[in-house]
């Protein structure tokens, strides 16, 4: 009997013994993922997780200057934009070809541009095509000459550049687009720094170094994307060796690898904003001194510091600081000031009915919800409030928070990130932009001078004034508090001490061209 | 060492079409699922166009998006349409992979198999000899570990064993890779999977491997009390030919039914250790098709998974008439 054992736990052991695995080469980059890729047709997909691959397969018209929201050309040389904001005409950048050898010219421009809002068109049926909503302003896009292309829109539509460089905005392979049809998405032909070499299904998405860049061949020689869903299992891959860099690293784990010389940790502020939506429609929250109070009693401070453990940092209105040009420094946060938020209650005729408070479980962007949700509920009742929390699964919750909270609830949690600071307030805070007339303002906050602000804004093509009306929109929505600002996420990524020249974007992608190991 | 098994033509035609008959049985089974699933897929709020679209699901965007995909039918329409295609070995494309259904199912489903299929032979190789050894020295030294080890083994959340298990396997002492199915780079052999299979089917095993032990423990003790065991020592047998020759192979009809039911709970514990090790099995990409609502995705993975649980308990009942003839 012995013997027999002895024999099983032997061979179970020679069985199982670490085979000897070819080692990653020294020029190549090992990324871990949050997750599987959707597709890798940057038409089809909204998810950050597929942006960071994407980004550096293809190229935009035009694109992100380093480390800002601000554009600059790319695929396009140079553009200019008639006197009445509705025509875009693009000098197209001479002598690019895809990975597949064919040539970017203005026909391919305008075949990705029709293939996404043109439902004749014949690979209109390789979407779908989520966020083509991006380009609703383009009437029709017209090829001037082999490298000039333009775009006709039906109303002045400013945030169309940034929208540009948005991953929506990349452009694909023609040729490719009909050699695959609805596989385009496994099959990724683009521009860019890399070329897609291999996707193997739930184990990792190879890129490698396109040698003809336009804009200089990276120095990598491959990049392996590795989805690993599971937080704590992504942090011990990058204590094992087995990646290079990770994202969206836990705030517990941060700490550690802030200790440890073997590894660098970045963060970058980006365009992201976590807020609670108040209910400017019925009680206690229809009452302007009650929504300040809000804002006066929860300590954004403690949420900050102790439960996001420094990821975050305190919002002062509804544009994060991440779109510098367009954000009002002047601004000041709401301070924790609970004696102002009771008198405040008092001055709004609180009786200390029961407020209804949404949570989501996660989500998006949401960063720690639940344990966010009950702090703010005990700053609230330690202000008089008698909050009741109502928890839902991601998808429920904005199920419920979509449709506008009348009659449900009268707060809610909510976090976006965007490319552009027209987006969040224009969907979100206009008297437009109601639930039942297709846009996000949940709480039903209005204000004629913010509705005209955002308007103007969005007609508006000179950067400059622009930049203005955002930052006198910002000024009222803060006094008007129909939400309560919360915090600013900081994106976080790890690498491996040997990574040079690695990066966090504003925009939250992950720009891997100059990068070296 | 296995009991030897001796029958005739007709048992074995007998036993065809017991087994023909039970699989014939389950096809409503396996139906009736498929409505259950899609009800229950329809009734829980959200919808796949919400779960692709995020922060930009607008009332116009979503029904938009609900059209492009076919999810504008109604629920019946959908439904007739998914058995249409099922019985043409078509499950459909999934909407958030982008990709048909049946392929991801396949290899997420061998996957697991590799994982739940290893676990389960660790469980019912250590189970069955833990089990024996408690039995014959019961109460003697060997017995009292087995039992702490046991129950400790059965006591310990298998996904927080997994945690420690990749720190200090992969992280301390870097001896096994912390996650993934195959090296990423190189790899792909038969080492290279056994490799990365070691500490997740350990981990996946431990708990079953208890419950056997325990079982088998149990089945033995009984077995060795009875009076055609003592006659079989009375007439001079070897005590290694009377523990295993009569002993086991009667303690074994109550054994291997629970082995058909760990097999079972194998592959739901499977979830959990697929998510910690990142093992690209079913269960782990069920969790991601409910979070997005990927109706087609859920169907045709419930669908394998279900059918696979008929099949093993089909196969334990099998096994164990063959092993108790006053079953058949």
């Amino acid at each position: 009997m012995r013997k027999f054992i002895a024999g099983v736990l032997a061979s179970a052991f020679l069985a199982f013994a670490p085979a000897a695995t070819a080692q990653i080469p020294p020029n190549v980059l090992v990324v871990g993922q949050i997750a599987e890729p959707k597709s890798l047709d940057p038409h089809a997909v909204t998810a950050v997780n597929d942006f960071r691959i994407l980004m550096n397969m293809y190229d935009g018209l035009v694109r992100y200057k380093d480390g800002t929201l601000e554009v600059e050309p790319a695929l396009a040389e140079s553009w200019t934009i008639s006197e009445d904001g509705t025509t875009y005409t693009f000098k197209l950048r001479e002598g690019v070809t895809f990975h597949d050898g064919s040539a970017f010219d203005a026909e391919a421009v305008k075949f990705n541009f029709d293939r996404m809002l043109n439902e004749d068109h014949p690979y209109h049926d390789t979407g779908p095509f989520p966020l083509a909503f991006f380009f609703s302003s383009v009437e029709d896009v017209e090829v001037v000459d082999e490298f000039t292309v333009a775009f006709n829109l039906s109303e002045p539509y400013a945030p169309f550049l940034s929208n540009l460089a948005y991953p929506t905005g990349l452009i694909v392979s023609p040729t490719a687009v009909a050699e695959y049809g609805e596989n385009f998405g496994r099959h990724p032909t683009g521009t860019g720094a890399y070329k897609f070499g291999e996707w193997e299904a739930n184990a990792k998405v190879v890129a490698v170094r396109n040698e003809e860049y336009w804009d200089g061949a990276p120095a990598l020689e491959a990049v392996i994307y590795r989805p690993i869903t599971d937080a704590n299992t992504r942090v011990a891959e990058m204590l094992s060796g087995g990646l290079d860099i990770m994202v969206e690293v836990p705030p517990d784990s941060l700490q550690q690898f802030k200790g440890d010389n073997a590894y660098a940790v970045h963060e970058q502020a980006g365009p992201h904003v976590w807020f609670l939506i108040l209910n400017a429609k019925e009680a206690p929250f229809n009452v302007k001194a009650a929504r300040q109070a809000a804002n006066y009693a929860i300590n954004k401070t403690a949420l900050v510091e102790n439960i996001l453990q420094g990821t975050a940092d305190v919002a002062a209105g509804p544009t994060p600081p991440a779109f510098a040009w367009a954000y009002n420094e002047a601004l000041e946060p709401y301070p924790y000031d609970p004696a102002k938020a009771k008198e405040l209650l008092a001055e709004a005729g609180y009786d200390g009915e029961e407020v209804t408070f949404y949570v989501t479980e996660g989500g998006s962007g949401m960063l720690d919800p639940i344990a966010m949700g009950t702090a703010i509920q005990a700053d609230l009742e330690a202000v008089g409030m008698d909050v009741k929390i109502e928890t839902y699964e991601w998808n429920t919750f904005l199920g419920k928070v979509n449709p506008g909270l009348e009659g449900k609830a009268n707060m809610a949690e909510m976090a976006w990130m965007t490319n552009d600071p027209d987006t969040l307030p224009f969907l979100a805070l206009r008297s437009d932009a109601f639930p039942d007339k297709g846009g996000f303002n949940s709480g039903y906050y209005s204000n004629p001078e913010v509705d005209t602000l955002l308007e103007a804004a969005r007609r508006e093509t000179d950067q400059e004034k622009r930049a203005q009306l955002y930052k006198q929109m910002q000024e009222i929505v803060q006094e008007d508090a129909p939400w309560v600002f919360v915090a600013n996420w900081k994106q976080n990524a790890v690498t491996r001490a040997e990574v040079k020249d690695f990066k966090l974007q504003p925009s939250f992608f992950l720009m891997l061209q100059d990068v070296k190991k | 060492m296995l009991p030897e098994f001796v029958f005739d033509a007709s048992e074995g035609a007998a036993l065809s079409a017991y087994i023909l008959k039970r699989l014939l049985t389950a096809i409503p089974v396996l139906f009736g699922l498929t409505i259950i699933v899609f009800l229950i897929m329809a009734m829980i709020p959200g919808d796949p166009a919400t779960a692709i679209l995020g922060s930009y699901a607008t009332p116009e965007n979503v029904a938009k998006l609900n059209q492009d995909l076919g999810l504008d039918k109604t629920l019946v329409e959908q439904y007739f349409i998914w058995v249409g295609n099922l019985l043409q070995g078509d499950l459909g494309r999934s909407y958030t992979l982008n990709r048909p259904v049946l392929d991801e199912v396949l290899e997420r489903f061998s996957a697991t198999l590799i994982l739940a299929g290893t676990a389960l032979l660790l469980c019912s190789v250590l189970g069955l000899i833990a089990g024996i050894i408690s039995a014959v020295r019961q109460y003697g030294w060997a017995d009292k570990m087995i039992t702490l080890l046991v129950l400790v083994g059965i006591s310990t959340p298998s996904f927080w064993l997994g945690l420690l298990m990749i720190l200090f396997f992969a992280v301390k002492v870097r001896l096994f890779p912390a996650s993934g199915m195959y090296a990423i780079y190189g790899g792909g052999d038969l080492p290279d999977l056994l490799h990365h299979l070691a500490m997740p089917a350990f981990t996946l095993s431990v708990v079953a491997t208890g419950v056997i032990a325990r079982l088998t423990r149990t089945a033995m003790l009984e077995v060795l009390r009875q009076d055609y065991i003592r006659t079989a020592r009375a007439k001079g047998l070897s005590e290694r030919k009377v523990i295993y020759k009569h002993a086991f192979k009667a303690a074994l009809v109550s054994v291997v039914p629970v082995i058909g039911i760990q097999a079972g709970f194998v592959i739901g514990g499977a979830v959990y250790i697929e998510t910690v090790f990142q093992w690209p099995g079913i269960g782990s990409m069920l969790v991601t098709a409910i979070s997005t609502r990927d109706l087609l995705l859920v169907q045709g993975g419930v669908l394998i998974v279900a059918a696979s649980y008929v099949l093993f308990n089909l196969m334990a009942d099998v096994v164990q008439s063959l092993l108790d003839p006053r079953l058949r």
